[in-house]
């Protein structure tokens, strides 16, 4: 399925910029991903990481003045560049999202069923009663109750929660490769979040989807990320797998971060002072050095790479020295 | 000061509230009523966090502006330090409203944008009549919030999420509060500064003698600031109680879902507690389920669930709970299981 | 007052004061007013910019009359005699726009009229909006039955076809015996301003009632409240200063439309009729019905020109306004 190592989805320097009243903005400077089949990549960040405008500059949803550079393929095919008609072929066929708000991304006028159909039918060639029982098929496999029932009602009739149900049935009905969930609980009441996580974890392991994660909340990703990209000013600062990120982070955003949330046995919390980068013009080097309690002038200078250590890749210079010194004291 | 434990600062009592919904069904036109708050009571004391948690249609954010009469209550009592606030006229409340304070879960929206950050701290000096120099009033409670007071010029666009949020305290606190309702406060903040306003607001409960009432749906905030703990439900109060018994021994099996769905920044704890999903979806307060409303999602709901409402009593947990057949469950699911705290790096 | 406030030099060390990024780090000279935003994004609509200037002119030189006009509002550029009649002379150097049936000089004319209908229509206006505002904003803040009885008046005088209810309004209000020493004859200025002002209100109300529902909901009032605001404090100080957008755009197509019902009242000879020869825009326009035909192609050519011009741009400048304030557009930020 896969010609080159095992990657659904791999972006290399991907750049994307908005040119603005004030200036450009760069709102992705340079990000690389990976995302290999039947794996969840959890992709964290705040405002101005820049995560949520990576995969919609992926998906060709960005307004058209939006630059894009560098390369990003689904299975092998380069999508940079490539003409809309073709974009639009591979958009919900071979890769699929998913948004934080079901409501405005549904046609309130049209019933359930006729909503699946139609993306069904816009990539597949199919009968329409073949294709509405495909669509209680969906409804049925993302755990609507009554699916024949409900793919004949209206999105009003439905919760929150099941509609984000929906939106998943509607990502998947097409069999992507990858699907791509753009914080898709934050608007979710906990309980509901937590049944909608199933959701996702159960199509990716059924239907070995890749699924890219987009969230702010740490708690998700321990829940059901396998590998987790720390975002920050556009570019990443910290990967790995689920349980280095956690249990030994090197980059300071992330033990920032870390440190920041309620945790048993915490009295104080741990903020991380200043304020998120302003996009028009982030500071040089490495953009979070203005907040760093470790920077050291060298950190003004070039953009830091990715580089591996150990069992994280880290785009923090002093990673080396500072888990030595940690380890000393 | 009396005792603290005798007269709380807030105390609610039976406290309803609910809105006529007019529904159109064909030409008939039916009037409903949405139970948004039913018969709830609680107190909390000097110097004291009571924590509500709850999700949506729980009636929560009803009913914190109903404690501060900015919504009626249809029925009930709330007393501010053992006065009556319910059935007061506005002109009574005035000068009470220097007392009891709100601060708002929308940075972007609480404050006016076409007044100055120090003219819309400033309002609530103005409209009481304060002597003394408000200029100097405002800036040190800007200071005193974590800002300049340089600032005070400025127009709140100019200004982040966090740091507005933390105007909207400084006017909370500019006449000098008791008790301040905190309505979701930090959950429209990016997580790292979320810590931040958190800090102040605990300081700021130490340094000024506050109480809150904080309200969220963020479970491990409201654990971190919280003494004590209330959880809703569908309007009514499921269970209450000192934070840590609550997190470490729920009896309720709506709180037991509540925490296990909370998910933990922890792999290793995420992995191998299991988890209890709820089935279905939360009913509408309009019509809420006879009997105890949360037998239509309980995993063991009886037919007694369906004919008889439980009362928010001590069933021999210690605190009180709002089910029949209320039951502790083994630590493994609970969501206070010990994993390596403090500091990470 | 001073010891409410303990000092925090004692709070633990690991609070962290956030440091506020400063206007230079924003990229910003310094502090800007959501009025000075809304200037520069007023001044950033090309079309809105040039019929601003265009408007500017043309009142400017409509106002300036005795400088601008060349003769007399009921002043024959020279009088008949036997060789050369007066009448109706075609655009030359004596007459830039030519001439009326009795030789007076249709540019000044024109500028006399526009004079009289920008009167109009600012008055109007003025009064519209003035009333229209106050009753618009108390229906949204009391809310039950006051509103809805206003929004039943007002849709009664929307649904009613404007030229009939022009008409209709018009006559009646002439028979009333009590309003007649207020608002004068039917034929007056003060009385067509009236009856404008009248039929217009209530577009204003529906408007002002609109933004202020909109935002009497929003967190900032409620704020207010919450420190025991008064009602009116909340409406003069926080919702009607947060309305100005919409409350100037309504100021703007109030006045076209009055322009524009003059005109339409003149038209069918309902026009305000001034004495000794004086005139308004519409009265000019209503005369050019005769002229059509006749081939005095400047009587007609000249008044609705400057009838369209008129009318247009103060619609781009409107549209401007709007624009410019257009609550939309100001962003704070947010997560991303």
């Amino acid at each position: 399925m896969t010609a080159n190592g095992g990657s659904v989805l791999e972006l290399r320097d991907f750049r994307v910029t908005f040119p603005t009243h004030f200036g450009d903005v760069m709102a992705v400077r340079g990000v690389d991903v990976d995302v290999a089949e039947g794996e969840l990549l959890g992709v964290v960040g705040e405002s101005g990481s820049g995560k949520s405008v990576t995969f919609l500059g992926l998906m060709g949803l960005l307004p058209r003045s939006a630059r894009i550079e560098g390369s990003a393929r689904i299975g092998g095919f380069e999508l940079v560049g490539a003409p809309k008609k073709v974009i639009n072929r591979v958009r919900g066929k071979r890769v699929a999202m998913i948004f934080q708000d079901p409501l405005s991304a549904l046609n309130p006028v049209h019933r359930i069923g006729d909503q699946i159909v139609e993306m069904i039918l816009s990539h597949q060639q199919m009968g329409k009663k073949a294709a509405w029982e495909k669509s209680v098929e969906l409804l049925d496999i993302v755990g609507i109750p009554q699916p024949r029932e409900r793919a004949s009602q209206y999105p009003h009739e439905f919760s929150g929660g099941m509609r984000q149900r929906v939106m998943i049935a509607m990502a998947i009905a097409n069999d992507p490769e990858v699907l791509i969930a753009d914080e898709p609980t934050t608007a979710l009441d906990v309980t509901v979040q937590a049944q909608i996580l199933d959701v996702l974890q159960r199509i990716r392991q059924e239907m070995r989807t890749a699924v890219v994660l987009i969230t702010h909340d740490l708690g998700v990703i321990a829940r059901i990320a396998d590998r987790v990209q720390v975002m920050y000013a556009g570019r990443v600062a910290e990967r790995g797998d689920i349980g280095p990120i956690f249990a030994h982070p090197t980059h300071p955003y992330t033990q920032g971060l870390l440190n920041s949330i309620p945790a048993l046995g915490r009295e104080r919390l741990t903020p991380i002072p200043g304020a998120p980068p302003n996009m028009l013009q982030p500071p040089s080097g490495c953009a979070f050095r203005v907040r760093c309690p470790h920077a050291i002038d060298a950190c003004a200078g070039d953009l830091p790479e990715l580089r591996q250590l150990g069992d994280l890749a880290t785009a923090c210079i002093r990673a080396e020295e500072l888990t030595a010194l940690r380890s000393v004291s | 000061m009396t005792d603290a434990a005798a007269t709380p600062v807030i105390e609610v009592q039976e406290l309803v509230k609910v809105f006529p919904v007019r529904r159109a069904k064909g030409i008939r036109v039916t009037k409903r009523l949405v139970q948004a708050v039913s018969d709830v009571s609680f107190s909390i004391g000097s110097k004291e966090t009571l924590g509500l948690v709850g999700e949506s249609g729980s009636g929560k954010s009803t009913l914190g502006r109903c404690v501060l009469q900015l919504i009626e209550p249809s029925a009930g009592s709330v007393k501010y330090k053992g006065t009556e606030l319910v059935g007061m006229s506005r002109e009574q409340l005035r000068p009470l409203r220097r007392e009891l304070q709100i601060v708002f879960q929308d940075p972007f929206a609480s404050l006016d944008p076409r007044l100055t950050v120090g003219d819309a701290i400033a309002e609530p000096l103005k409209i009481h009549k304060v002597d003394g120099d408000h200029l100097a009033r405002v800036r040190s409670l800007l200071d005193l919030v974590g800002l300049s007071p340089d600032h005070a010029s400025r127009y709140p666009h100019e200004f982040s999420g966090g740091q507005r949020q933390r105007i909207g305290v400084a006017r909370a606190l500019a006449l000098d509060p008791t008790f301040i309702v905190l309505d979701e406060p930090v959950s429209a903040l990016d997580v790292s500064i979320q810590a931040g306003v958190i800090n102040l607001l605990q300081d700021l409960q130490v340094e000024l003698d506050l109480s809150y009432l904080f309200i969220a749906h963020d479970l491990s905030v409201v654990r971190h600031i919280s003494e004590r703990v209330a959880v809703m439900y569908l309007g009514k109060l499921v269970e209450v109680g000192p934070a840590e018994e609550l997190y470490t021994g729920a009896a309720h099996p709506y709180t037991q879902a509540l925490l296990s769905a909370i998910p933990e920044p922890d792999p290793v704890v995420e992995r191998e507690r299991e988890s209890l999903t709820l089935i279905g979806d939360i009913p509408s307060p309009i019509d809420p389920p006879s009997g105890c409303r949360f037998r239509t999602r309980c995993p063991k709901a009886q037919p007694r669930c369906a004919t008889e409402e439980p009362e928010l009593i001590d069933r021999g947990f210690g605190h009180p709970v709002a089910c029949h057949y209320p039951e502790r469950l083994p630590d493994s699911i609970s969501a206070a299981v010990d994993f390596q705290s403090g500091s990470v790096g | 007052m001073t010891d409410l406030l303990p000092s925090i030099a004692t709070a633990p060390v690991e609070f962290v004061p956030e440091t506020v990024p400063t206007a230079e780090s924003e990229g910003l000279a310094k502090s800007i007013s959501p009025r000075r935003m809304a200037l520069k994004r007023f001044l950033s609509h090309k079309p809105a910019v040039i019929c601003t200037v265009i408007l500017a002119m043309m009142v400017l030189f409509v106002v300036l009359s005795p400088l601008t006009a060349r003769y007399g509002v009921n002043e024959a550029i020279f009088p008949t005699t036997a060789e050369r009649s007066n009448r109706y002379i075609s655009p030359s150097s004596e007459a830039w726009f030519g001439t009326d049936e009795i030789g007076r000089d249709l540019y000044s004319r024109l500028i006399y009229g526009t004079q009289v209908s920008l009167q109009i229509g600012l008055a109007t206006a003025v009064i519209a909006v003035f009333i229209g505002t106050a009753v618009g904003a108390y229906a949204a803040m009391r809310g039950g039955f006051f509103d809805d009885v206003l929004m039943r008046v007002t849709d009664i005088f929307i649904a009613f076809p404007f030229l009939v209810a022009l008409l209709v309004i018009r006559n009646m209000l002439g028979e009333v015996p009590w309003l007649e020493p207020i608002l004068g004859e039917r034929t007056s200025i003060r009385f067509v301003i009236f009856l404008l002002a009248v039929l217009v209100w209530t577009t204003v109300a529906r408007v002002v009632r609109g933004q202020v529902l909109a935002l009497k909901e929003r967190e900032f009032i409620e704020a207010s409240r919450a420190v025991g605001a008064s009602n009116f404090r909340i409406v003069t100080r926080h919702l009607l200063p947060n309305s100005i957008g919409p409350i100037l755009v309504a100021l703007t197509f109030t006045v076209v439309l009055a322009i524009i019902a003059e005109a339409t009242l003149s038209f069918f000879g309902f026009g305000p009729q001034l004495g000794s020869g004086a005139t308004s825009l519409g009265n000019l326009v209503a005369t050019s019905k005769e002229n059509v035909l006749s081939g005095h192609w400047w009587m007609v050519i000249f008044p609705c020109v400057t009838l369209l011009l008129l009318a247009l741009t103060i619609n781009f400048v409107g549209d401007g306004l709007r624009d410019a304030t257009d609550p939309k557009l100001q962003r704070g930020g947010g997560r991303a």
